[in-house]
């Protein structure tokens, strides 16, 4: 009896396999095609590049890590801290916000106009430093993966045995021996994960550098990929670089794996907290509230600066206005067709994986198991810039790039969210399988009936959870679309990008808000449906 | 297979399965309207005996004869078997009714015969009035009858128990114990019930065949 789960899942893998393929059949066929021009591609420059993506990705992560073990430490042990579980919840904001708002809204605070530039001025100092370049760069991505690694680092102290922590009260441990017997050990097995996925996630930042890296002092390897492609026409380096970042990208990846962590682990769940002995000092105890307060306002700063600069734009005529109309329901056409497609590839990989270890039993893993299960994360070796690189070779010259724009936003978009789809629905559908395979084995419930009574109503809210977050990401994703995005086709982030590079900054301040403020809805829905109990 | 059972019987011959690292041998025949108790250590290879027969596990090797039929790759649904695990026997999002309805019709597809045949086999097991209950209002008890329930209704001549009674308190087991023998006398059913306890053994089991090893050490 052949499981039509099984074959779901291999016709799933079959179209992720088509879209890398694709992507790879462009960069080979332009290496081919013009090798002189790939091999050229190989100068000091491309090695400046290559160096400046690691260097400032190597820098965010120690700038994000080392405070998140502090901040994460505190707030672990104070967590009778006022606005406690509030903080959790802004350190949730960075993470549901388009990178492109985010870049924004660190502008709108450090930038020459922004609010602390005219706070200078207005005291009298002047000659406010730009942040194009590297510290804008780092600004932001700390923004990012402080809260981020904070929240992974506190989840693992969580794990920290209770026991542990009333024994060290027990023995009178001071704090410095707790931390180093009793919470180190915990942090230490955490960290090369922790890090290993920030360092992941800068080393393929794309829209921050692009907005903040303000020339080519500070470009990044995916930035220079965009830069030859949409810029410079220079297909031959563009297919070099690309070749370059893939075998970046695998390398952090591998790492990334060996320390047993997945990119697709960023949208991890809140921490939730238990009661523990912890003893503290008055003094430890303002020290840790310092901190947090300090990390609070960090993360708190740029998005409050992208509402006030986004309120002082006269958004009543923008949201009128035809292009932005125009982009609003590209945006939302596409990003839910992203959506779906990423919810059915994702059901369809759970379903055969799970299939497939039911049918094994005892017996080892098969590499189809494999693939259906983490294996389809690999897909996140090739970031939007890098997938949408290679297909942008593979079509050139054969038919209209620009025309191809919305295929192309959605099949990579799909990909792109599928790994953190499949990790809301996996355990949800694992779980209804474990209770319920053999019960509708025996009352031969199968095919739509199953579908209907055992798998819908299990699903639902996991599925919807995934549906939300995947179009949040898709919303604000500027990788694809801005190598394919033109006059005919636009999105909101390739709108705002737009008015960016116009100097219309009040206008992009109004997008920004606009574009934030749906991502962040959506997000806290699926936070929200994916979380509640029915 | 809705026919009314008069029990079937069940048949291993020279059964083979390898489950993981531990062979199982099992070869054994059990008559029509037998009521057998399946006993041995855990390990021993009881509920693999019982997942074979079922169908959710297939031999390597010999036939598995079910009322003379050779249903060795038949696919569970298929066979004239029906089976109460220990737990999770219910859908959890569906109410009691529906829960039995389904040994009616796989599609939740019912007739008013099937919705009376349902009514009956609901207050068979003494649950008049909780049809529409969900199960994680029930107690562990009303659970199980509800599994029985949908047992009456399905009308399969063979039934297997697989640690059925485990879950519950003393009061409740002997309380499962006598309607289970009542039914059993009504509906002349075959009956394969592992279990670790002596006392379901002794009520409702002619005979006990122990399991030791991966194989029948003793009938």
């Amino acid at each position: 009896m052949r499981d039509r789960r099984i074959l779901a899942g291999t016709a799933a893998l079959a179209a992720i396999a088509i879209l890398v393929c694709g992507a790879f059949a462009g960069l080979v066929a332009e290496g081919a095609g013009n090798p002189a021009g790939a091999l050229a591609a190989f100068d000091a420059w491309l090695w400046r590049v290559a160096r400046f993506t690691l260097w400032q990705a190597a820098l965010s992560t120690l700038l994000s890590v080392l405070p998140a073990i502090l901040v994460a430490r505190a707030l672990f042990r104070q967590r009778d801290l006022p606005f406690h579980d509030l903080l959790l919840r802004l350190f949730a904001v960075p993470l549901a916000l388009p990178a492109i708002v985010a870049a924004l809204g660190v502008l709108a605070l450090y930038g020459r106009a922004g609010l602390l530039a005219d706070a200078a001025r207005w005291t009298g100092l002047d000659g406010w430093p730009s942040i194009y370049g590297l510290s804008g760069i780092l600004i932001a991505h700390v923004f990012f993966n402080l809260p981020l690694a904070t929240r992974l680092l506190l989840e693992a102290l969580e794990t920290s045995p209770p026991d542990e922590h009333r024994l060290a009260s027990q023995l009178g441990l001071g704090e410095r021996a707790t931390f180093r017997f009793v919470e180190w050990p915990v942090l230490r097995r955490a960290l090369p994960g922790v890090a290993g996925l920030v360092f992941m996630l800068c080393v393929t930042s794309f829209t921050i550098v692009l907005t903040l890296g303000g020339g080519p002092a500070a470009t990044t390897l995916e930035v220079a990929i965009y830069q030859s492609l949409r810029f410079d026409f220079d297909p031959a380096r563009a297919a070099t670089l690309t070749a370059v970042q893939i075998a970046l990208t695998a390398l952090v990846m591998a790492g990334l794996e060996r320390a047993g962590m997945h990119a697709a682990d960023i949208n991890a769940p809140l921490a939730v907290t238990r009661r523990r002995h912890l003893s503290h000092t008055a003094a430890s105890r303002a020290f840790d509230a310092g901190l947090v307060a300090l990390a609070a306002i960090f993360v708190a700063g740029p998005l409050a600066a992208t509402a006030i600069a986004g309120m002082s734009a006269d958004l009543g005529r923008l949201a009128t206005e035809r292009a932005f109309l125009q982009a609003s329901a590209t945006s939302l056409v596409l990003a839910t067709l992203a959506a779906m497609a990423a919810l059915l590839l994702s059901l369809a990989l759970v379903a055969a994986r799970r299939a497939l270890e039911l049918r094994r039993g005892a017996a080892p893993r098969g590499v189809l198991e494999y693939l259906t299960g983490t294996g389809s994360s690999l897909v996140l070796v090739l970031p939007p810039v890098v997938l949408g690189a290679g297909w942008f070779l593979s079509l050139r010259g054969r038919v209209d790039v620009f025309a191809a724009a919305p295929v192309m936003v959605v099949a990579v978009n799909a990909a792109m969210a599928m790994p953190f789809v499949v990790r809301a629905i996996r355990p949800a559908y694992d779980a209804a399988s474990a209770r319920h395979e053999k019960l509708s084995a025996m009352l031969g419930i199968g095919g739509w009936s199953r579908w209907r009574l055992v798998d819908w109503p299990a699903l639902r809210r996991p599925m919807a959870a995934g549906l939300a977050f995947a179009m949040a990401l898709s919303l604000g994703d500027l990788g694809v679309i801005a190598l394919f995005g033109s006059e005919a086709v636009q999105t909101l982030p390739y709108l705002l990008l737009a008015r960016m590079s116009a100097y219309r900054t009040e206008d992009a301040a109004g997008l920004a808000l606009l574009l934030g403020l749906l991502c962040l809805a959506l997000v806290f829905i699926a936070d929200r449906l994916g979380t509640e109990r029915r | 297979m809705k026919e009314r059972g008069k029990g079937a019987a069940v048949v291993l011959d020279k059964v083979r399965f390898a489950h993981g690292e531990v062979p199982f041998d099992f070869d054994l025949s059990i008559a029509a309207g037998e009521r057998v108790a399946i006993m041995g250590p855990s390990g021993s290879g009881k509920s693999t005996l019982l997942n074979l027969i079922a169908g959710f596990e297939t031999p390597d090797q010999g036939r598995i004869l079910i009322a003379g039929e050779d249903v060795t790759y038949a696919p569970p649904a298929a066979r004239p078997v029906s089976m109460i695990f220990q737990e999770n026997n219910l859908f959890s999002h569906l109410a009691v009714a529906a829960n039995v309805g389904l040994g009616r019709s796989p599609r939740l597809k019912l007739t008013q015969e099937d919705r009376d045949a349902v009514a009956l086999a609901i207050e068979r097991v003494g649950l008049t009035g909780k049809e529409h209950r969900r199960p994680a209002e029930l107690s562990g008890g009303e659970r199980q009858r509800v599994a029985l329930a949908r047992i009456l209704v399905l009308r399969r001549p063979v039934l297997l128990l697989d640690e059925a009674l485990a879950s519950l308190d003393d009061d409740l087991k002997g309380e499962m114990r006598s309607l289970l023998s009542g039914l059993l006398d009504e509906q002349e059913m075959t009956l394969i019930m592992v279990t670790h306890d002596r006392d379901d053994a002794d009520v409702l089991a002619e005979r006990v065949v122990r399991i030791q090893g991966g194989r029948v050490a003793a009938t």
